[in-house]
């Protein structure tokens, strides 16, 4: 805890609430206006390698370890195909969001928001998963 | 003025010519990655310029206005632009191990090792 | 129901176990997910090649949305085809994969290696059987980023610099193509390939329209390795794992053929592009250079994968050769030789990866007496090159005899003469092997130690691809008429 970090430390713990908070506002925004998955992930990333770089890598690892950001990859993209699924389930094309909900409309919804949350964890998760690799990597060798 | 009309094409063009010509010629990995940034992201603007309508917006349906921007090539390149982080985020891992393999970034050199290792083989 | 959903399908199943392989981690479940889900998509090529067969072309609205605003996924006879190509070798070269991944890489980076696999099928797979613009740009750069990390994966420090070397020219390929297609958006406003070929048909020849020819056929040349542009290629299947080999060298640069022939044929058949590009020309005279350059310097080499890699630059030479003049007989050779070079040049490198398991990398001096101590394996090596030579009563022959009728259809003899000429260069490095293999005995040199026995999975895929080689010598119902029809087809689409 050496002096100088203090105002870092005070600033970042005041953003990073209101950058998460951002995000989501991105994330949820993105169905009915201009925003969604990719751009949500990103700025969640932004996030969390602000945090990292605050606090130091240990801490961010153990706040987010990589083995969970590896799983959370693989979760997005599955929850993405998924969705696909159902449509070819339920007797539609795959991708097919209509037949998601009672009508046409609501399956539109779901469909667009389960996509983009899918999305948007895939892309969150590789952002963080890059980050890792390049910044541990020094520190091992 | 005629020049000016086609101002994103010429920079395209120029970003085209530029980003390959870095590729080529340099011989630090990390450099041509570089080069193979600029050059990609010349097709952004090659996809972008004819999508944007002046005093048109997002096609998003308000009762006041009536110019829409096409929003697929936007969507295209988004996809592209993704790609490209992919490629870029992939070709600095590579060169992060190619690093810790040859110990040098220069291509010269590590050709000079690679014909060294093949000898031996 | 089901059987409508068969294009989704295709794409979708190894793209749903590849995630799955990252959820378990160990490498023998990740292998065991890689082969359900390879061999599901080898009985849904097969359901979809028959269905073709009867129903003709199949349409498939992606997410509903009917075309040409939507994704149409458009299976007709000559992508059911390469489809059946490109998932039967990966189904089977998943199912002789394992013991051979187990000595060439860690264990526990084994699932990425079969999520890596199982997205550059999808890739594949999704190139092939798309019938949209961007979307082919999509699935080439899903199945090409993973066929870097594939190739990064090999043992040694070379693998690196090759897969680096490859990611920066298949980049610019890819670029190349994209810039393409977005200069065919901008004059016609849509990206559905058919849609397309009607709309360039409708139009007058305008410069953008060349423009678009040239950095697409550019760009898939890079990609399928065409003569000048063939650089990243033997490094990259000399140095990566022996499974990534098989399985990139006998898909790989076929699917980009594909692409080839889908936009020369299909997308730009009914423009007067053709009067004013020389395109056939071009490809005819790199074609031929491919053929003597790259088996001159196969002759060269040191390193036997490398060999095999070179010569795979010249066989693609054969392939593009037949796909530079637009005659049924040409196409036909042009296609089935995709076929029987893909199963030729897999069951070559499945053998390498036979001998890479018993010895480490093969070269030129680790393998003196190889025929000694491995007597099957050198076998069907020996075999499997007269397959590539184009002996008679091998597949390889099949493909040089369509080829060589369809140039003497155009009363060129001197071309025949060369072809003929190239397939001696064949017999070249062949012999190298062999007497590499059988005749050099000076015994301080053999230093082959067998360290244990031949997996009976490796033995028996490799066993069925070399019996393929020469089963497909004698009966070619299937592979000459499926190809025949597919260039029935793509000359259909040229026919104003």
């Amino acid at each position: 805890m050496r002096d100088y970090d203090r105002l870092l430390r005070v600033v970042s713990k005041a953003m990073i609430p209101f950058i998460v908070v951002f995000a989501l506002y991105v994330q949820f925004h993105g169905d009915f206006g201009p925003g969604g998955g990719f751009q949500a992930g990103v700025i969640l990333a932004a996030g969390l390698i602000f945090y990292s770089l605050i606090y130091g890598l240990e801490n961010t690892k153990k706040l987010i370890p990589p083995r969970v950001v590896e799983v959370l990859t693989a979760t997005g993209v599955s929850l993405y195909i998924f969705v696909g699924m159902i449509g070819i389930y339920r007797g539609s094309d795959f991708l097919d969001y209509s037949v998601l909900a009672q009508d046409a409309v609501h399956g539109q919804h779901y469909g667009i928001f389960l996509i983009e949350l899918g999305v948007g964890i895939t892309v969150f998760a590789v952002m963080v998963i890059i980050f890792y690799m390049f910044v541990g990597r020094r520190r091992e060798s | 003025m005629d020049l000016f009309d086609n101002i994103n094409y010429w920079i395209a063009m120029f970003q085209i010519v530029m980003g390959l010509f870095i590729v080529i010629a340099s011989e630090n990995l990390i450099k041509t990655l570089v080069g193979l940034g600029i050059f990609q992201s010349a097709v952004y603007i090659i996809y972008i310029s004819p999508a944007k309508i002046f005093g048109g917006t997002a096609p998003i349906f308000v009762s006041n206005q009536e110019v829409y921007a096409n929003p697929l090539p936007h969507v295209l390149i988004l996809t592209a632009i993704v790609v490209g982080v992919a490629t870029i985020a992939l070709g600095l891992a590579l060169v992060v191990r190619i690093y810790e393999a040859y110990g040098t970034l220069e291509e010269d050199k590590i050709q000079d090792i690679d014909l060294g290792a093949n000898n031996d083989a | 129901m089901l059987s409508s959903q068969l294009p989704a399908l295709q794409v979708v199943i190894p793209l749903v176990a590849a995630p799955i392989c990252v959820f378990f981690r160990n490498p023998r479940i990740a292998w065991l997910i890689a082969l359900i889900a390879s061999s599901l998509t080898f009985m849904v090529s097969i359901g979809l090649f028959l269905q073709v067969q009867q129903l003709g072309v199949i349409s498939y609205e992606m997410g509903n949305w009917s075309p040409p605003w939507g994704i149409e996924y458009r299976v007709d006879n000559v992508n059911a085809y390469i489809l059946l190509i490109v998932s039967s070798i990966g189904a089977l070269v998943t199912a002789y994969a394992y013991p051979s991944l187990k000595r060439e890489i860690d264990t526990n980076r084994h699932y990425l290696f079969w999520t890596s696999y199982l997205l550059c099928l999808t890739g594949l797979l999704g190139v092939t059987i798309t019938g949209d613009a961007f979307n082919i740009f999509v699935f080439l750069e899903i199945s090409s980023l993973s066929t870097y990390v594939l190739i990064a994966l090999g043992k040694s420090r070379l693998a690196l610099y090759a897969a680096f070397r490859y990611l920066i020219l298949g980049t610019i390929g890819a670029t190349f193509i994209v810039i393409g297609i977005g200069l065919l958006y901008l004059m016609t406003g849509t990206l559905n390939l058919y849609d397309l070929a009607s709309r360039l048909g409708d139009m007058d020849l305008a410069q953008p329209q060349l423009a678009a020819l040239a950095f697409l056929t550019v760009g898939i040349s890079l990609k399928l390795a065409l003569f000048p542009l063939h650089l990243w290629l033997p490094n990259a299947y000399a140095f990566a794992p022996s499974v990534a080999t098989s399985f990139l060298a006998a898909t790989a640069t076929k699917v980009a053929v594909y692409l080839l022939l889908r936009f020369a044929y299909d997308v730009f058949g009914k423009s007067q592009i053709f009067s004013e590009l020389p395109l056939g020309e071009v490809l005819l005279v790199l074609s031929i250079v491919a053929m003597f350059v790259a088996s001159t310097v196969a002759i060269y080499q040191d390193d036997v994968k490398r060999m095999f890699a070179y010569s795979s630059v010249a066989q693609i030479g054969y392939i593009t050769l037949g796909a530079s003049f637009a005659s049924q007989t040409a196409l036909t050779a042009s296609i089935v030789h995709l076929f029987n070079h893909a199963i030729t040049k897999g069951a070559i490198f499945l053998l390498l990866g036979i001998v890479a398991f018993q010895i480490g990398q093969p070269t030129f001096t680790k393998i003196k007496g190889l025929g000694k101590k491995m007597p099957w394996t050198s076998f069907g090596m020996v075999l499997c090159g007269l397959s590539l030579i184009g002996v008679p009563g091998t597949a390889g022959f099949i493909s040089k005899w369509y080829l060589i009728l369809a140039v003497l259809e155009r009363g060129w003899w001197w071309l025949a003469a060369m072809i003929l000429a190239s397939s001696l260069l064949a017999i070249l490095y062949i012999w190298r092997f062999v007497e590499t293999a059988y005749f050099v005995t000076d015994a301080e040199d053999n230093t082959i130690e067998l360290g244990s026995k031949i997996p009976f999975s490796m033995a028996t895929v490799t066993v069925l691809f070399v019996l393929a080689c020469l089963f497909f010598g004698f009966h070619t119902e299937f592979s000459v008429d499926s190809a025949s029809e597919a260039a029935r087809v793509l000359l259909e689409y040229t026919r104003q």
